[in-house]
């Protein structure tokens, strides 16, 4: 933390949940010290350093790449270590869980709805053939690579289904960031997967439940717009239902 | 996983999405605001005589039939999708309902034009 | 059952309300909102052509019915909710497309300028054709 004397003192309002005791979550409300440079996640940890070792929430790099900390912060899904708390003085600054996912503990949710999501779409490159390693690394243009290149830099904090309202009405729904980690792959040239991941796609609780809403893309902390991955799969969605997709395919990718 | 028939309806939506935004609020302005008040047009504009002239020409029917059929579907998949966004449970009879209607519809206008 | 679930008791948060929450989402209702002013307009001019093939009296009776303050409000209101929808429908058109080599708000910008000049048109065509 800084070395600066905390001068001011700002009000944090955290959810509590224990789910040995409790039925339904309340706030409790503590009167944090910061300095201009704290962070959300520094209150958090003050708090828990300081005030109240109970209060539970996850978090690890600090530094906005590792996706641990997101959180509901005055209703807006934020990674709380790129949030400051001078942002929110002199107004109490609120703390819940990321909408949308049952609360196990306080500000932790279960996850468990996104991995199940994450493994249906195949994230990894689906090559058309097995290349041997002798034959060296598959070449990419900077045009090919800037297809795909977007949506590669997801970091998995669940945010953008914080953003959903869809994935709040249905839990089925595979969601923003596991189809724009569909797209991801699909549009790259080293990848054939079309046809191992089109059930996905074209699914009820694929991009047909998306009502384009897209505020998932307004909190993305790393600029990926799964909304503009999703949207453009419904075209090739309507282009496979009707049979057109198959003629535009290349080659590999041809069912 | 289960197959969506939401390709289908989803391009009827587009496409009366498009149309929509294109001309629909000069539409509106003109048949519910200008012409009867006559503002900018006068009120003979959508005259009896004017009006079945316009009905009478093929280009007319196929006009009239576009706007009403793509507005009814357009508006017809939205207004199932918010029920759905407002908690209501929406299965296969609200579907049957929403998008029967419009088919509806659509028959009864291009019936009604058919038989000017 | 997932093989990611937590064992543990989980308290699920009710969505009710989820759309008055926040602005962002309050304008994506009413959106979504201009598809019922959207189908009664369809409806109005169904209406108005059963008329038409009804009789010429009928027809006078159907426009009668525009010029009151009731039909007149209505088309107030549909008017700027429809211009509204056009608006958000050119806004969301560059998700629908492939990544293009140019920035997508010259796709928005060309479609709001495309509609202005087809209502012009049309409108230039009826006050000529009266």
């Amino acid at each position: 933390m800084s070395d600066a004397t905390p001068s001011r003192t700002i009000k944090i309002e955290c959810l509590r949940y224990d789910p040995e005791t409790d039925d339904k979550p309340r706030f409790q409300r503590y009167q944090v010290p910061f300095t201009d440079d704290m962070s959300v996640l520094q209150g958090l940890q003050y708090i828990k350093d300081h005030l109240d070792g109970s209060l539970t929430f996850r978090w690890s790099c600090r530094m906005a790449i590792c996706g641990s900390c997101g959180k509901m912060i005055n209703g807006v899904p934020q990674l709380s270590c790129h949030t400051f708390l001078r942002e929110y003085y002199p107004r109490t600054v609120r703390i819940e869980p990321l909408n949308h996912f049952p609360v196990i503990r306080d500000l932790v949710v279960d996850q468990s709805r996104f991995l199940d999501h994450l493994e249906t779409v195949k994230p990894y490159l689906i090559p058309k053939d097995d290349q041997p390693l002798a034959a060296g690394a598959r070449r990419q243009t900077p045009a090919q690579m800037d297809r795909y290149y977007q949506y590669s830099q997801c970091i998995n904090c669940l945010l953008c289904y914080a953003a959903c309202p869809q994935f709040g009405l249905n839990p089925d729904f595979t969601g923003p960031a596991a189809l724009a980690l569909l797209h991801r792959y699909n549009a790259d040239s080293r990848d054939q997967g079309w046809r191992a991941r089109r059930e996905v796609i074209n699914a009820e609780d694929g991009v047909w439940s998306c009502t384009l809403v897209g505020y998932c893309s307004e909190v993305c902390p790393q600029g990926v717009d799964p909304a503009h991955a999703i949207n453009q799969n419904k075209v090739n969605s309507t282009l496979d239902y009707f049979g057109i997709l198959n003629l535009l395919l290349p080659k590999g990718d041809k069912t | 996983m289960k197959r969506s028939n939401e390709p289908l309806f989803w391009s009827l939506f587009g496409a009366g999405g498009v149309l929509s935004a294109l001309i629909g609020p000069v539409l509106i302005f003109i048949t519910g605001i200008a012409v009867p008040l006559g503002f900018l047009l006068p009120p003979e504009t959508l005259s009896y005589t004017n009006v079945l002239a316009f009905v009478q020409h093929p280009l007319g029917k196929l006009a009239l039939l576009t706007v009403i059929a793509l507005f009814l579907f357009h508006g017809c998949h939205r207004m199932l999708h918010s029920l759905h966004d407002l908690g209501v449970q929406t299965g296969r009879r609200a579907t049957f309902g929403f998008y029967g209607f419009a088919t509806l519809a659509t028959v009864v206008t291009a019936g009604l034009l058919l038989g000017f | 059952m997932s093989r990611f679930q937590s064992t543990a008791k989980t308290y699920v948060r009710p969505m009710s309300g989820w759309w008055l929450k926040t602005p962002y989402f309050f304008l994506y209702m009413i959106r979504e909102g201009s598809a019922v002013f959207l189908t009664l307009y369809a409806l109005v001019l169904l209406t108005g052509l059963g008329c038409l093939a009804w009789s010429p009296s009928a027809y006078e009776a159907w426009r009668g019915l525009l010029d009151t303050r009731l039909s007149l409000g209505f088309h107030v209101i549909a008017l700027l909710i429809v211009a509204y929808h056009s608006l958000t429908w050119f806004q969301v058109m560059p998700k629908t497309a492939p990544k293009l080599p140019f920035d997508s708000r010259l796709i928005v910008r060309g479609a709001l300028a495309t509609s202005a000049g087809l209502s012009l048109l049309i409108l230039a065509v009826l006050w000529w054709v009266a």
